[in-house]
Formats: C-alpha cells, sequence, structure tokens
C-alpha cells in the first residue's frame, strides 16, 4: 500500500525558515538527504517532490470564459503544501513511523522537531488485505 | 518548521522514473523478445539458477549471475539464433560471470589464498547438473517467511519467474532503484538468516509450501484486482503466478492444496475480461455478461478441482476454488447455487481466520435465508476489530439493506464504504451504487 507524506505549514513557518541560521540550515537539509537516501535503502521510496516557497502560489479558478482568474491573497492561516514523499509499505503503521521520524527533523537551533505531517494513502486498484 | 525536504538533484524535477539500469540498459525487458525466446528464458531461469547455487553455493551472487545470463541471452540469441542447449549455454555463461567476480574479489582483496578460486575451476569442468526439483528449493529459499512479504514477492518474480528488476518495478508501479534495493535487501536477509538451498525437512515442508502458495496468490491478486487501469503488465502478474503455480503443480501434483490453488487462479481469472466495463468500471459478479468468460479455462479449473477434492485434506485454497466453481457453473446470476456456496463458506470459516471470509459467509447467507439473516451476522463482525473500519464491511451492509429495501440506508452505507476503500475503482464503483439510488429515491432530482 503507498501513503503521501505531506508536509504542510502556514506562510509564517515559512517566512521562518528563510531567517533560520546558516548552520540550522544546513542541519536540517542534511537531515532531509538522509531521510530520503534510508527510504531509498529501505526499498519504500516511490517518489518525493519539494515546491517552491508559497510567496508565488496562485488559486487559479476558470472564469465564466473558461480564462483562468488567479488569487494570490491568502488568509494567514493557510496552510501550503512544503513538499511530499510516497512510500510503500505493508501497513499504515509503517507510514506512521516513518512520518514521525522525518516530523522530529532537526528545527531552528538544532531542536528536534515535531512539525505536523499529513499521512494520506494513495488510490490503487482493488487491493485485497495481505493477512 | 518547513524544511526542503528533498534531495540533492531537487531542482531537476519528476524523481519517478527508473535510474539508468546499471547493466548498461541494452534489453531492459525480456517482454520485448519473441515470445518463445523470452518463454524459454523463462522456463530456463529456475533450472539454471539452480545449478549455479549448487556449484557455487552464493545465492545472491548467482542469483545476479543469471539476470546477467538472461540479458546476454535476450540481446545474442534473437541475432544469432539459438544455440544448440539454451540451458547450458546460460549455465556456462553465469558460470563464467560468477569466477570472474571471485578473480576479481581474490585479486582486490590480494590474498595469496586461491582455494576459492580452485575450488570453483574445479566444479566448473564438472558437468553442470540440472535438477528438475530446483525449482521447488528456489520457491522455498525465496518465499522463506524471514523474508517480508513485498520482497518474498519481488525476489520470487525475478529469481524464479526471470523477470528483470526494471519488469518487476514497472509492475507495482515503484523505481526500478527501490525495486532493486529491495531484491538485495532479501537476499541479504537470505544471507544473513543462513537459509540453506535445499528442500525444508518433512516436519516443516506443509508450513513452507503454506508460505510459498500465499506468495503466489498475492501475484496473482495484485495483477488481478489492479488489471482495471490501460497497464497490461499488472495482467501479466497474473499470468505468472499462474505460470509459477502450474510448474509448482507439476513438481507436486499430489499435493491438494498447490492443486486447489491452481484452480482458484484459473476459474477466477476466467472471469477477466468480464469484471470491468468499457471505461475500466468494476462490475460485480451478478451483472457481468457470462458470454465474456473463459469457458475453456473454466473446464480446465473444475476438471483440475475434481480430480483433487476426492483425494480428501480439504484446505482454504479447493474451498475458495469450489467456490469459484459453482459461481462459473452458473448460467445466470440467478441459477447460482447459493445453499452449496454458503455450505462450502461454513467449512471455510471454520479453516480460516480470515474476516473477510466471515463477510462473504453473510453474503451467502442472506442469499439464501434473506437479507435480515445476513444483517443479524454483520452485527456480530462488527465486533471484530480487523472489520470494524473497513470499507466493505460498509458495502456489504448496503447491499443487503438494499435487497431488504432500504434504499436510503443502503445508499448511506454505500456512501461511508467509498469515503473508507483505497481502490479507486471500488471508489467509483460505491459512488455510482450510491447515487443511483439516491436518483431511484429522488427521481426528479438530476442533481444527484
Amino acid at each position: 500500500m503507498k501513503y503521501m507524506l505531506l508536509m504542510m505549514g502556514a506562510k509564517t513557518d515559512f517566512d521562518a525558515y528563510a531567517q533560520w541560521p546558516k548552520q540550522d540550515l544546513q542541519a536540517n537539509i542534511a537531515f532531509m538527504r538522509a531521510f530520503s537516501k534510508d527510504l531509498k535503502d529501505a526499498g519504500v521510496f516511490v517518489a518525493t517532490e519539494g515546491l517552491a516557497f508559497p510567496a508565488q502560489a496562485r488559486m487559479v479558478r476558470a472564469g465564466k470564459d473558461g480564462e483562468p482568474i488567479t488569487d494570490g491573497v491568502f488568509p494567514e492561516s493557510k496552510e501550503f503544501l512544503a513538499g511530499y514523499w510516497i512510500v510503500e509499505v505493508e501497513s499504515p503503521e509503517e507510514a506512521y513511523k516513518i512520518a514521525a521520524r522525518v516530523s522530529a527533523a532537526p528545527g531552528s537551533g538544532g531542536v528536534r522537531g515535531s512539525m505536523p505531517i499529513e499521512v494520506r494513502q494513495v488510490l490503487g486498484g482493488a487491493e485485497e488485505p495481505r493477512r | 518548521m518547513i524544511g526542503q525536504p528533498f534531495e540533492e538533484h531537487a531542482q531537476n524535477g519528476a524523481r519517478r522514473e527508473a535510474l539508468p539500469n546499471p547493466l548498461g540498459g541494452a534489453r531492459r525487458t525480456l517482454c520485448a523478445l519473441d515470445p518463445p525466446i523470452e518463454t524459454l528464458l523463462r522456463e530456463l531461469t529456475p533450472r539454471v539458477l539452480g545449478a549455479v547455487v549448487r556449484r557455487f553455493g552464493d545465492f545472491a551472487a548467482a542469483e545476479d549471475a543469471v539476470q546477467e545470463s538472461l540479458l546476454a541471452a535476450a540481446i545474442e540469441w534473437p541475432r544469432e539464433g539459438l544455440p544448440d542447449n539454451p540451458r547450458a549455454w546460460l549455465t556456462h555463461v553465469a558460470s563464467r560471470r560468477m569466477l570472474d567476480q571471485i578473480r576479481s574479489e581474490s585479486a582486490r582483496r590480494r590474498r595469496e589464498n586461491q582455494t576459492a578460486l580452485e575450488a570453483a575451476q574445479t566444479s566448473q569442468s564438472q558437468p553442470a547438473e540440472m535438477r528438475e526439483d530446483d525449482t521447488l528449493v528456489l520457491l522455498f529459499m525465496c518465499c522463506h517467511p524471514a523474508l517480508t512479504l513485498s520482497s518474498a514477492i519481488a525476489l520470487t518474480l525475478r529469481a524464479v519467474g526471470g523477470l528483470t528488476t526494471a519488469e518487476i518495478a514497472h509492475a507495482f508501479l515503484v523505481p526500478e532503484a527501490t525495486m532493486a534495493q529491495r531484491i538485495s535487501r532479501a537476499k541479504q536477509n537470505i544471507k544473513n538468516s543462513g537459509i540453506p538451498f535445499q528442500f525444508p525437512t518433512p516436519r516443516e515442508r506443509t508450513q513452507r509450501l503454506q508460505a510459498v502458495l500465499h506468495v503466489l496468490y498475492l501475484i496473482f491478486n495484485e495483477g488481478y484486482t489492479t488489471s482495471t487501469g490501460p497497464n497490461l503488465l499488472r495482467n501479466d502478474l497474473s499470468h505468472e503466478a499462474m505460470r509459477l503455480a502450474r510448474i509448482v503443480h507439476k513438481l507436486q501434483p499430489d499435493d491438494t492444496e498447490v492443486a486447489g490453488l491452481l484452480a482458484l487462479m484459473l476459474l477466477t481469472d476466467a472471469r477477466r475480461l468480464a469484471r470491468t466495463g468499457a471505461g475500466g468500471e468494476l462490475i460485480p459478479l451478478a451483472r457481468q455478461n457470462r458470454a465474456l468468460w473463459d469457458r475453456e479455462q473454466i473446464a480446465e479449473g473444475v476438471a483440475l478441482l475434481s480430480a483433487t477434492l476426492p483425494k480428501g485434506s480439504v484446505g482454504p485454497y479447493q474451498l475458495q476454488a469450489a467456490i469459484a466453481a459453482v459461481h462459473d457453473e452458473a448460467a445466470q446470476a440467478e441459477a447460482t447455487d447459493w445453499p452449496q456456496i454458503l455450505a462450502l463458506y461454513d467449512l471455510l470459516r471454520r479453516m480460516s481466520g480470515n474476516p473477510m471470509v466471515g463477510l462473504n459467509h453473510a453474503v451467502a447467507s442472506a442469499m439464501v435465508h434473506g437479507p435480515t439473516r445476513g444483517l443479524e451476522l454483520l452485527d456480530v463482525l462488527q465486533a471484530d476489530a480487523r472489520l470494524a473500519d473497513h470499507h466493505r464491511l460498509d458495502a456489504v451492509r448496503a447491499h443487503l439493506l438494499e435487497i431488504g429495501g432500504d434504499p436510503k440506508e443502503a445508499a448511506r452505507y454505500y456512501r461511508a464504504a467509498a469515503g473508507k476503500t483505497a481502490s479507486l475503482p471500488e471508489r467509483d464503483y460505491l459512488l455510482a451504487q450510491a447515487a443511483r439510488l439516491s436518483g431511484e429515491l429522488q427521481p426528479t432530482n438530476d442533481k444527484e
């Protein structure tokens, strides 16, 4: 079964991240790289993408003529996707464990974090339970 | 706190792409070959591997060497024609790779000790020993309970099925590098656990064979249940599982559960064309166009089962096959012999702890004794923690409520089931059921 692990944050979180001291950033980036490598070594990695900061994010809707209407003004509370991983594991519990690992990525001041990771199952075929 | 997740080539975009094939990629898949060559290579794979493992001892390295020999054959045979003795050709190429590897390793270690090389060279001068049952020994190894199911599946498809890593990765929709890693971990695991290349003891045999059948069943299922999309390769997984089950049956003709599994696969796969519509939507058994069922395959499955059941020692695969056969033999859904199916589920329920059996048993009870009886059984099943939050419990309840004449509640449970399923075709189906019932409730409201 495949799960998507979504890393979300408010705009203030992104702004704060951009202000981190260099060594904190480096520690965080090193952690994320090692994390992705671990997923690959474990044979559970399917995909990952990181997204650009939300400054350039636009909400697009079709107007009456079908042309795009864009809006880039978001409420302060809006959560943005920062990036995601897709993993293939044998149980939801295994996906939660992986999510908890990345949740604990080092934060500002090198302190172990606890950022929220949304875990969602990826739709597949009509799969039977394994055991 | 938002870190940037990702890895070194984060700016390069899509990383779903498989990594380049380390073997040079001259032939990434065997599927592109002439069918006869491909069939031959797949048939020979486990026997060649068995011979190489027995000669050199190192399963992991032998498996890599055999894969390389298959790729070499895939390049050379179409060009040069088939060798006189394809099996000897493959064994020779694989053995040469093994020797090369041992040589370069001993050179790297700069050791005086040439024992390994000498031993290997000595044994190479002996004729290759081929044993019919090597395939079975390999299956026991690849499906060992010490491996996770996903690694057992991957390793079985490669070492016994002769599929390339790229093909297996495509079939399971994961990057090739991930599948390669899974296979190499499985091999490492075999090495660490000291799983020997030999037949299990008679005492272990039943349990180990069960593990093999379970892996084959899962491979079949992966292909069958996900074959609604355009991805035909996943269909091929079912065929690969059937091919392997046939081999095991040939090697163990007296094992009734092996025959039962093969019969189950034949009888289930026979309905493949009818179980999805033109748009890939799921069509339930009761509404399938039975003219599309593969009669030949049904006949084969029924004959196999009829020859097996009288042998005694009836197990879960035989019972499931028997249930599939009863369905397959009904000319229309209305003609289904539900009392017989119910009796079979009664037996199966006593043998299997699988809660899905309980659900199917409730459906069969409803068909025989009416929906109220079925719904009562569902209330009992609700207490099972493994089922309580499962979409199929809601889906079955919806179905029985509909039969019982409560379309409003039925629609509610179809929607609840749709909210819980992780299968896209199934969600589409469940929502369509709910919409149909809601449409019947409010015929003027076509927004529903």
